[in-house]
């Protein structure tokens, strides 16, 4: 069994601190996506769990050891970075090759030609070239085993870096944005080649990426990190719907969620501009509040002329439109909040609104997620309601 | 058939317009093979056509005598010293300088700080003028007041006269041209060094090659090859090129000890004035030299397979 356990990790560059006291428990077989803006620490924590940096402060254990002081090829990990990272200088096979010529073959066994002198290495190479062959058909990559990386395009390098890390047969696979440098289409699909290859492998899969899509598509479970920090470590789902935080609010999903100003009365409700919306929480009156609104969650009320849903509503202008097609975003502005917000409609009703036009913006209180000041959530038991109903 | 005219003239005017192209091409390409032949080209083959002459320099005429400057040249035993003290000369010049430049230039990497302090150190002795650097060379390798002899004495050894002897004068200058080409070398590794990407190192300690010594051969040998190849290449020219040292210091002596092909060729052409004789000895030269480069052409486009 290999679960992963973080423990209190700290590490600083000189005096930036990157990661502080980051606790973190992952399942066994469980692909779980570290997310962040770059520069969060997301990287860093994954050549800590590698070995490749050792942390200031704070334990690791992959499966029932601790790994602390363990070199990365003790760890029983496979890592794919960014750049691929393939020998230029080796052909396909060769790189597939090298991790299990170094962990099955001493330094005097991987000598030139002692291959002649021993049946015992020609046994383990024959053993090592027939793993190189499973993973390459499992990769369906064959035909490229003899030729260099550097014939190669990018997708197919990727893929050579994925079955140099599977062939070694690791409980976890460490994945270092190994997308990015992709074109966009083959990062839709490499997405769900590998989400495959995890199911497949049944393996321990961390994979870190600035790409929200990625996270949400292939991951069991995403961890939010900012400045160091996991903020949020929960389903895609409720990374989306349920953040604890308004920078993972902010941070996923794409149009960016609305975010309004607002002030709590005092009365169970937040004042936002005039529009009052109930609120169930036991909050002073007076204090600074964010009230923020997925654009697929709002709604727009009272168009051609139709009474209003209901729901409370924020009244604005229409200063844009993007019609992408599978959805319609509309940049209302509204000017009580001096603020805009972009709210989804089916591209089918585009005529409905030209440019310019005054409209209401729904805020359906279900939806409405609340934070304080310092950008922690505010749970409203109208929303668990709401939720329950 | 009005079908057939079209096609004729548009075939036509196809072809003017290639040759048009033609003509341009030559044009821009001009100036650059005009200097090309002027400058490279016809000297080389004026060197070529006076090796099969008795033409000395300043003499009015001269007489085609077929390969008898070569015939002499090749029975000659001072030509035959000076080729093989040459080959010695590259021979022990080029490896040790280009392995102590890459022992240098990993040490100099491995170090965080001054690094630029060292580089520049060891670049000192390419920008310096090698024939004033001879003169220090010279007291240093002095018999009495040399440092090589005090340093050398200090753990028991007596230094003999290095540059007066037979025995020992081409090493000295060997020691001197290592001395002189090393710091060229270190800065070239240093360059090569800083362009292998770190991620190679980290793939390599997780596939479980993280001894100094297998980094070294699983990452930064191979990634150094094409460096490795050019300075290689670059040094065995240099060093084939090697004159100021024996000019300044030895003069091909003691007893043409030191006695080098081009060393060899200045005295043939600019002291005897046997200017014929001389351009045989600069053609056998020549043909090490395009040797070497057409070998480093071949070899090097093959080996550099990376992006």
């Amino acid at each position: 069994m290999a679960q992963v356990e973080l423990t209190g990790i700290a590490k600083s560059f000189g005096e930036v601190r990157v990661l502080r006291d980051v606790s973190l428990e992952i399942r066994d077989g469980e692909f779980v996506t570290i997310l962040g803006p770059s520069g969060c620490g997301k990287s860093t924590l994954l050549r800590i769990i590698a070995g490749l940096e050792r942390q200031d402060a704070g334990r690791i254990r992959i499966g029932a050891r601790t790994v602390d002081t363990l070199r990365p090829n003790e760890r029983d990990i496979a890592m794919v970075f960014q750049s691929y990272a393939l020998y230029p200088h080796l052909t396909v096979a060769g790189n597939l090759a090298l991790p299990l010529r170094m962990r099955l073959l001493s330094w005097q066994q991987r000598l030139p030609g002692a291959r002649w002198f021993s049946p015992h290495i020609r046994a383990v190479e024959r053993d090592i070239n027939r793993r190189v062959s499973e993973a390459a058909a499992l990769l369906q990559m064959e035909t490229l085993l003899p030729r260099k990386p550097a014939q190669l395009s990018g997708g197919q390098k990727q893929r050579v870096a994925v079955g140099r890390a599977m062939v070694r047969e690791p409980r976890v696979f460490l994945m270092d944005e190994p997308l990015s440098n992709l074109d966009a289409e083959l990062r839709v699909h490499m997405r769900a080649e590998i989400a495959q290859l995890h199911r497949r492998l049944g393996v321990t899969f961390i994979y870190v990426t600035h790409d929200q899509a990625e996270a949400m598509t292939m991951s069991d479970r995403v961890v939010v990190m900012m400045d160091g920090q996991p903020l949020q470590f929960s389903s895609p789902g409720a990374i989306y719907s349920d953040p604890v935080d308004l920078r993972v609010a902010r941070f996923v999903g794409s149009p960016r969620i609305n975010t309004l100003p607002g002030v709590t009365t005092g009365r169970r409700s937040i004042d936002l501009a005039g529009l009052e919306l109930p609120f169930d929480v036991a909050l002073a009156a007076g204090e600074r509040v964010t009230v923020a609104i997925r654009p697929a969650a709002t709604g727009v009320a009272g168009q051609h002329g139709l009474p209003g849903s209901g729901v409370p509503g924020l009244s604005g202008r229409l200063v844009h439109r993007e019609n992408l097609g599978s959805d319609l975003f509309l940049h209302a502005r509204i000017d009580a909040l001096d603020t805009t917000v972009i709210v989804r409609q089916d591209p089918s009703a585009i005529d409905a609104f030209p440019l310019g036009m005054q409209l209401q913006v729904d805020i359906p209180v279900d939806q409405a997620l609340a934070f304080n000041s310092a950008g922690a959530r505010i749970r409203s038991r109208v929303v668990a309601r709401a939720a329950a109903s | 058939m009005a079908d057939t005219t079209r096609a004729d003239t548009l075939e036509r005017s196809r072809g003017r317009l290639r040759r048009q192209q033609a003509l341009t091409a030559a044009g821009l390409a001009g100036p650059a093979t005009f200097l090309l032949f002027l400058l490279l080209l016809g000297p080389t083959t004026a060197v070529v056509a006076l090796s099969f002459t008795d033409w000395q320099f300043g003499a009015k005429s001269l007489n085609l005598i077929g390969l008898g400057n070569y015939a002499e040249m090749f029975g000659d035993r001072v030509f035959w010293r000076s080729l093989r003290n040459t080959l010695v000369y590259v021979a022990i010049t080029v490896p040790t300088s280009v392995l102590l430049g890459l022992g240098f230039a990993l040490l100099i990497e491995a170090r965080s700080s001054a690094q630029g302090f060292y580089r520049t150190v060891y670049f000192l002795p390419v920008t310096a003028t090698l024939i004033a650097m001879a003169v220090v060379w010279e007291f240093l390798f002095h018999p009495n007041i040399g440092l090589v002899n005090l340093l050398l004495g200090l753990v028991g050894i007596r230094g003999g006269h290095w540059l007066n002897n037979p025995a020992t004068a081409l090493y000295a200058l060997a020691a001197i041209g290592v001395w002189q080409s090393l710091g060229f070398n270190v800065v070239l590794f240093l360059a090569g060094l800083k362009s292998v990407p770190r991620d190679l190192y980290d793939a390599a300690a997780v596939d479980g090659a993280d001894s100094a010594w297998e980094r070294f051969r699983r990452v930064t040998w191979p990634m150094l090859g094409p460096t490795l190849m050019f300075v290689l290449v670059i040094m065995a020219i240099r060093s084939f090129q090697v004159f100021d040292t024996v000019a300044v210091l030895t003069s091909g002596g003691p007893n043409k000890s030191t006695e080098v092909l081009l060393y060899t060729m200045y005295t043939e052409g600019f002291t005897y004035f046997r200017s014929g004789y001389a351009s045989a000895i600069t053609v056998v030269f020549l043909a090490f030299v395009l040797t070497l480069t057409l070998l480093q052409a071949r070899i090097l486009d093959r080996r550099v397979h990376y992006t």
